[in-house]
């Protein structure tokens, strides 16, 4: 059985240390917050302007000045701080930010990560992404092995703009991880999920990788 | 001096609006957005506007109406996921834009604000947004350059500010709202609470009076919620 979303976010919160400062962005990633180890303290930065994100507030204690990076509503904690974009960005350019868990539309072999536009049909823009990894310690990637056609995600170079150039230090896709070590050396294949088979993820993988697995 | 308090945001604005001009519009998405203040620029209907903002409101709100009575030309903005109309006029050709990351957009717009006329960042190398833009070698990395932004007119929301112009914001509705009020020709700003002078903190003040030329209480505020996620009372645990 390959890896569900919620799998693919658990696995991703083992790469959490207590102490560390962390973004998640928008859409899977966020689900990365469920899964943080009781007793492990981790700091949440929205890029809109918060350290110490709290949970969604309790049903009627919304408040539309209080919103994350997705536009969510969401409470404060009492450790928390607000402040402006230029300053956010200050703490993520300026190497202050441990961790970066982000999705993808396609990952390369170089580290390459593209996310953010598919010329001439979609174009969301990439609102904090380049920042992110320019900026961030450490970039885990979190997206589904293949397109919905079953074209691979994981490829020898990708074709759609980028949003960094040899950015990625780990995939965690629904078939398994990935070091991408920023494309310094091969891509390794460090785990596979319960069930799916070394073969499977050949088929399935368009960038050549190595493994001890077998 | 003259006052910088106006009755309502038509007149905030007189003599300010041109066409062609370039407008900045404070906001996160739709939180912090100087609503009062975008109702009169399409009550207006000046039109041509390059407009910088990090999103374009949604469809029917925010931006998103001067999107819909076509007076945007331009936008300078680093997302704008959430707007259908924004993503059609865009892939047709029919709105031009200027992609910025995030970060970039907010330091251009404080380098703007600061008398920087650029700056380096790591941001985009390698990318489209480094296409035709100067890169240089520090300490063995490369860096691209980004211009400033200024723009003719900025408007922006706080919560609460008094006569002088000093202006404080609340929890995430601060965003741009901060460099824009600096990076402004002329910034207009819009507060919930327009309160005596005096009984701001002075401590606590987020932006000093010096930026803001005119200021109003907006009569009332829509404050749409995005997106509501909540989680149920019965839950003690975090979500």
């Amino acid at each position: 059985m390959p890896w569900t979303r919620d799998d693919m976010t658990a696995r991703a919160a083992r790469e959490l240390k207590d102490g560390f400062y962390v973004n998640l962005g928008i859409g899977i990633p966020t689900l990365v917050a469920n899964h943080i180890p009781p007793g492990m303290e981790v700091t949440l930065q929205s890029e809109n302007g918060m350290l110490g994100m709290g949970p969604y507030p309790f049903e009627g204690e919304e408040d539309p000045d209080l919103v994350n990076a997705g536009k969510m509503t969401i409470s404060e904690l009492d450790s928390s701080s607000y402040f402006n974009s230029a300053e956010s960005f200050a703490m993520i350019r300026g190497g202050h930010i441990d961790l970066s868990v982000l999705g993808a539309m396609q990952v390369a072999a170089n580290g390459d990560l593209a996310n953010w536009m598919v010329p001439g049909k979609m174009v969301k823009g990439m609102g904090g992404a380049m920042d992110l990894v320019a900026g961030v310690k450490r970039v885990i990637v979190v997206m589904e092995h293949c397109e919905k056609s079953g074209r691979s995600k994981l490829v020898r170079e990708c074709t759609l703009p980028l949003t960094g150039k040899g950015v990625v230090d780990l995939l965690i896709t629904d078939l398994g991880v990935f070091e991408i070590n920023r494309g310094r050396g091969a891509v390794r294949l460090v785990e596979l999920a319960p069930g799916v088979t070394l073969e499977e993820v050949r088929a399935r993988t368009e960038a050549a990788f190595v493994t001890d697995l077998v | 001096m003259a006052t910088k308090i106006q009755s309502d945001a038509a007149s905030a604005l007189s003599g300010l609006l041109f066409d062609g001009m370039t407008v900045m519009a404070g906001g996160f998405g739709l939180c912090g957005i100087p609503e009062n203040l975008i109702l009169a620029i399409r009550e207006s209907g000046v039109k041509d506007l390059t407009v910088v903002s990090n999103n374009c409101g949604v469809d029917g709100f925010g931006l998103g109406l001067l999107l819909e009575n076509g007076q945007i030309r331009k936008m300078i903005s680093s997302y704008v996921g959430e707007n259908e109309l924004f993503e059609r006029l865009y892939i047709e050709g029919r709105l031009e834009v200027e992609f910025t990351p995030q970060g970039t957009l907010a330091e251009r717009i404080r380098a703007g604000g600061a008398g920087i006329p650029a700056f380096y960042t790591r941001t985009g190398v390698g990318t489209v947004v480094a296409e035709g833009k100067e890169t240089r070698e520090f300490d063995g990395e490369t860096y691209l350059m980004e211009r400033a932004l200024k723009a003719d007119i900025s408007i922006v929301k706080a919560w609460k500010g008094d006569a002088e112009g000093n202006l404080i914001y609340r929890k995430t509705a601060r965003n741009f709202n901060p460099m824009m009020a600096t990076a402004g020709r002329v910034c207009v700003a819009e507060v919930e609470h327009l309160v005596p002078t005096g009984t701001l903190d002075k401590d606590m003040i987020h932006t000093p009076g010096v930026y803001v030329h005119r200021i109003l209480q907006g009569p009332a505020y829509e404050k749409r919620i995005e997106r509501l996620t909540t989680r149920p009372r019965s839950e003690k645990a975090s979500a």
